[in-house]
């Protein structure tokens, strides 16, 4: 064994000191004849998991066991996800069977407004906190009865920002964007962008009195999430929902 | 700092003197956050006192068109500087890591 003792004072290049922070100068350790110290530096590669990610990867795990197509909804608030999933309950989940979790601040309006005798639905009341977290997502799909159920919509609070940093063990992450907030919007949130598989343009029924332009918004999105499949519709007219149903519907885990 | 403890008990340290993290420049962590953090996570553990140290890891995408990798910035549009094409294919730079610990 070495009886090394490392300058602690080392900063390799590339590292990272906050200015504001003076670095923590120790006193060289005492060191005498007496108390050497064995020191060794371990090299090690070990991937640190935040904890959400951990619950999320246990999620993951779970709803893929189960063969449940699990899905995030993200977007700013009222762009439209309440809407699109009671439709598509009424619609596509006649066929099959589809449940949906469902996170609110303050209120249980959106629960209400989801609740079908053929869906199962919970209600997450995040009260401060303006996102859903994997730990909330696991508790509440545990309280649901998901026996038969082959797709979960995870209705998340509606915000662009936080939401991209806490996974939640969906298989895909759904952005909606609706021509109500302009084209510019994946230009100014490009993490929550980056990270969608799915990119649902939303509201294109009131796109042209709006003065919305729909290929500039279009291009917007593949600028940023060129990964992302986009989706023009509209819950309202039923314009673009075959198409939604149908990727629904691709990415269903075989039975 | 728990993987850290573990790591350092299992090895039979008594002490952890330093601790290096990689950080990538998309991580979504905040090095200011992070050693503020640091002090008191350690606090009464194996690692009070220790100095943590940030190893920053460049954001870095790969080019379908030029096979190539090229620096991706911070601006979440990755785009080759040689071609123009887009690209969302992170080769690093979203990476939390413990890389190293030093103890006795
Ligand atoms: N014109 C039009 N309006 C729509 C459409 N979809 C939703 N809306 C309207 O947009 C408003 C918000 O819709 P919601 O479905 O509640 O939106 P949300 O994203 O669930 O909202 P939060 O849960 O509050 O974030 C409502 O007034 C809907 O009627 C659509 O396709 N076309
Ligand atoms: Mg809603
Ligand atoms: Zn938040
Ligand atoms: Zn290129």
């Amino acid at each position: 064994m070495p009886f090394g003792i490392k300058v602690l004072r080392f900063v390799a290049p590339g590292i990272l000191r906050a200015n504001t922070l003076p670095a923590v100068e120790q006193p060289a350790p005492l060191v005498g004849a007496n108390v050497a110290a064995v020191r060794e530096t371990v090299d090690l590669r070990v991937p640190l998991l935040a904890k959400n990610d951990q619950i999320a990867a246990g999620n993951r795990a779970n709803f893929r066991a189960r063969k449940i197509l699990a899905l995030n909804l993200v977007s700013s608030p009222g762009a439209g996800k309440t809407t699109l999933l009671s439709r598509t309950l009424d619609e596509f989940g006649l066929t099959t069977k589809c449940a949906v979790v469902v996170g609110d601040l303050e209120t249980d309006n959106d629960a209400r407004r989801l609740a079908r005798p053929h869906a199962p639905v919970a209600q997450i009341t995040t009260g401060t906190a303006c996102h859903l977290d994997a730990g909330m997502v696991a508790k509440s799909a545990d309280s649901l009865d998901l026996t038969g159920v082959r797709v979960l919509f995870i209705e998340n609070v509606g915000n662009l920002v936080c939401p991209a940093e806490f996974d939640l063990g969906e298989e895909l992450r759904v952005v909606l964007l609706s021509t109500t907030e302009g084209e510019e919007k994946p230009l100014k949130y490009p993490p929550i962008f980056k990270t969608a598989h799915v990119v649902l343009l939303t509201k294109i029924d009131v796109a042209d009195a709006l003065g919305f332009d729909r290929a500039l918004a279009a291009e917007n999105i593949r600028r940023i999430a060129p990964q992302a499949k986009l989706i023009q519709l509209s819950a309202r007219s039923g314009e673009g929902l075959a198409e939604w149903y149908a990727l629904l519907s691709a990415h269903l885990f075989k039975s | 700092m728990d993987a850290v403890l573990q790591q350092a008990r299992t090895r039979g340290a008594n002490r952890v003197h330093r601790i290096v993290l990689r950080i990538g420049a998309l991580a979504g962590v905040e090095p200011e956050a992070l050693r503020f953090a640091f002090e008191v996570v350690t606090r009464d553990t194996l690692a009070a006192g220790s100095t943590l140290q940030l190893e920053a890891v460049p954001a870095r995408a790969f080019c379908p068109v030029c096979a190539a990798e090229f620096d991706a910035g911070m601006d979440y549009v990755f785009s080759c500087p040689t071609c123009g094409q887009l690209s969302c294919d992170l080769r690093q730079g979203r990476e939390l890591e413990l890389a190293q610990i030093e103890m006795s």
